[in-house]
């Protein structure tokens, strides 16, 4: 008896293995991914029916080249009806050959290949999103419609949009070469992480379903890292979603409530995550040169690594920020840094750094930042200043929960008064 | 980001156009509408509503309900209809709209949606 899960696990580890075999064949990367994405759906709906095959790369290549034949022979029909010049394109190039040649290439090369492909510069990060998900993550456009909760039409314009720019820019099957190769692979580590955070953030209440995202963000990030181990950054950003993920249990009430890290029940946290999550950072941060995820993930770990909040060890979260607002400045750092620095020094000290950000537009006028000031200004006391600030925040946040959390900040100081 | 397009108009605005101003409005929305569904911001959905003469207000006190016509009828834009958007920033949808052509007869208000997701602090 063969479970739906194991299916799909395996139609998605399958997934950009069948893409990468058939576009190295067949050059037609709009086409071949369409065919793939066809041959998934058949398998998924065969497979838990009437058992997995005993070759199912093959099968599933069997039946991706037999879809993408039928296509281009539609498509050169379509052509000669419309007198096109048909002429320009021999058609033995067009035909599909049978697979009898096994000897596919190396399945490694080509998952990195399609990542590469998937989160192009020239793609919005909504396509880049979309796209990576179907071509490498195999996942089926309903699913990342229902992730990202909007219509299945607009994930299947977001994805048939990439394929055009992709196909018209004539960009080629195969990895970038050598001097763009570290920009282009911060793309790609990007656009794992916006999948990440897209699922993380929503898995609460009623949202739960599109945790499937981090799940997928952490799977597609192992892939990199086995393809890539030497890479530092993709160790740091592997460590930090696991790092991340490890407190998801606890970071929400049965109501869907946030729960900020200070007041969460440590002893819901997964040390199965944390465990791997830190061995990997130390093991980026001890052999390759520092990054922004690497950080990022070293200041997770002091926070994962205190049994309480009381013992969390601020001199060292503050020392990495302080790293990391030097190699990769930005004002969301800025908001983070701040609260280190008061509790470490005082929070008139935090405030302080606070206010150089009133002028950046980048976050003047942002939730976070009224939130952050709230916070400290409770620190130090200042209660009245402290409600105003919260509420300030709760009127700016587009994120219910996160409006209920400040709204609720506000109230019990004013309880309290 | 989510966000939603409201469209307002005086009641009957769309008759008081001339034949011209309505081809030109019927051809651009088209154009705008097919513009930003192929871009992936622009979501399936959107609606416009009745006149607001044909609508009911309905108002539950001391349990009891009292049911009136229409909408206030003393405010001089009403709701004519909404879509929603999915993009990058509040600037980029303030953007989109501006290619709307009811924009550039009447006045579309863009609020963000709510999301449902969010981060601890």
């Amino acid at each position: 008896m063969t479970t739906r899960v194991e299916v799909e696990d395996l139609l998605r580890k399958l997934a950009p293995q069948i893409l990468g075999a058939l576009v190295r064949r067949y050059g037609n990367f709009d086409l071949s991914e369409d065919a793939v994405q066809e041959a998934l759906l058949a398998a998924a709906v065969q497979w838990p029916e009437q058992g997995i095959p005993e070759n199912p790369r093959g099968w599933l290549i069997t039946v991706a080249v037999r879809r993408l034949a039928d296509e281009v022979r539609s498509v050169q029909a379509r052509r000669r009806r419309e007198e096109a010049v048909a002429a320009q394109v021999p058609s033995d190039e067009l035909v599909v050959a049978a697979p009898s040649d096994e000897r596919l290439p190396s399945e490694e090369d080509d998952t990195l290949t399609l990542l590469f492909l998937s989160s192009h510069p020239s793609l919005s990060p909504a396509s880049q999103l979309a796209l990576t998900l179907r071509a490498v993550g195999g996942l089926t456009t309903a699913e990342i419609a229902r992730a990202f909760l909007v219509p299945e039409a607009t994930i299947a314009q977001r994805i048939s949009r990439a394929k055009q720019t992709i196909k018209a820019s004539g960009i080629p099957f195969r990895l970038p070469p050598e001097p763009e190769r570290a920009a282009r692979l911060r793309v790609v580590l990007h656009v794992l992480y916006l999948m990440f955070n897209e699922g993380y953030t929503a898995s609460t209440g009623p949202d739960l379903q599109r945790s499937e995202l981090t799940a997928e963000a952490i799977r597609l990030t192992r892939e990199v890292r086995r393809l890539l181990p030497e890479d530092g950054e993709v160790t740091g950003l592997l460590a930090l979603m696991l790092l991340t993920d490890a407190r998801r249990a606890a970071r929400t009430r049965a109501d869907g409530s946030l729960v900020p890290l200070t007041e969460q029940n440590r002893k819901l946290w997964n040390q199965g995550c944390i465990g791997e999550g830190r061995a990997l950072v130390t093991d980026a941060l001890t052999q390759s040169p520092l990054g922004p995820y690497q950080l990022q993930a070293a200041i997770a770990a002091v926070h994962d690594e205190a049994a309480c909040a009381e013992e969390t060890d601020w001199p060292q979260i503050l020392a990495l920020y302080e790293l990391l607002e030097r190699i990769s400045p930005n004002p969301m750092v800025t908001l983070n840094h701040a609260v280190a620095v008061a509790m470490v020094q005082g929070p008139q000290a935090g405030l302080d750094l606070l206010a150089a950000l009133d002028d950046d537009p980048r976050v003047a006028g942002h939730h976070r930042l009224d939130a952050v000031r709230a916070h400290l200004l409770e620190l130090a006391g200042d209660r009245a200043a402290a409600r105003a600030s919260y509420r300030r925040a709760a009127r700016r946040a587009t994120s219910l929960p996160e409006r209920r959390y400040l709204e609720a900040r506000a109230a019990r100081l004013k309880d309290a008064q | 980001m989510k966000y939603i397009a409201l469209v307002y108009s005086n009641p009957g605005a769309f008759e008081a156009l001339s034949q011209t101003e309505r081809d030109e409005l019927m051809t651009k929305a088209d154009a705008y509408l097919k513009e930003f569904s192929d871009s992936g911001e622009l979501l399936s959905g959107g609606v416009a509503l009745a006149d607001p003469s044909t609508g009911k207000t309905v108002r539950v006190r001391n349990g009891v309900p009292a049911i009136t016509d229409g909408p206030f009828a003393e405010a001089k834009e009403q709701l004519a209809g909404y879509y929603l958007l999915d993009c990058e920033s509040l600037v980029r949808a303030t953007e989109i709209v501006t290619h709307d052509p009811a924009a550039l007869f009447w006045a579309v208000e863009v609020r963000p949606i709510m999301d449902t997701g969010g981060s601890e602090m």
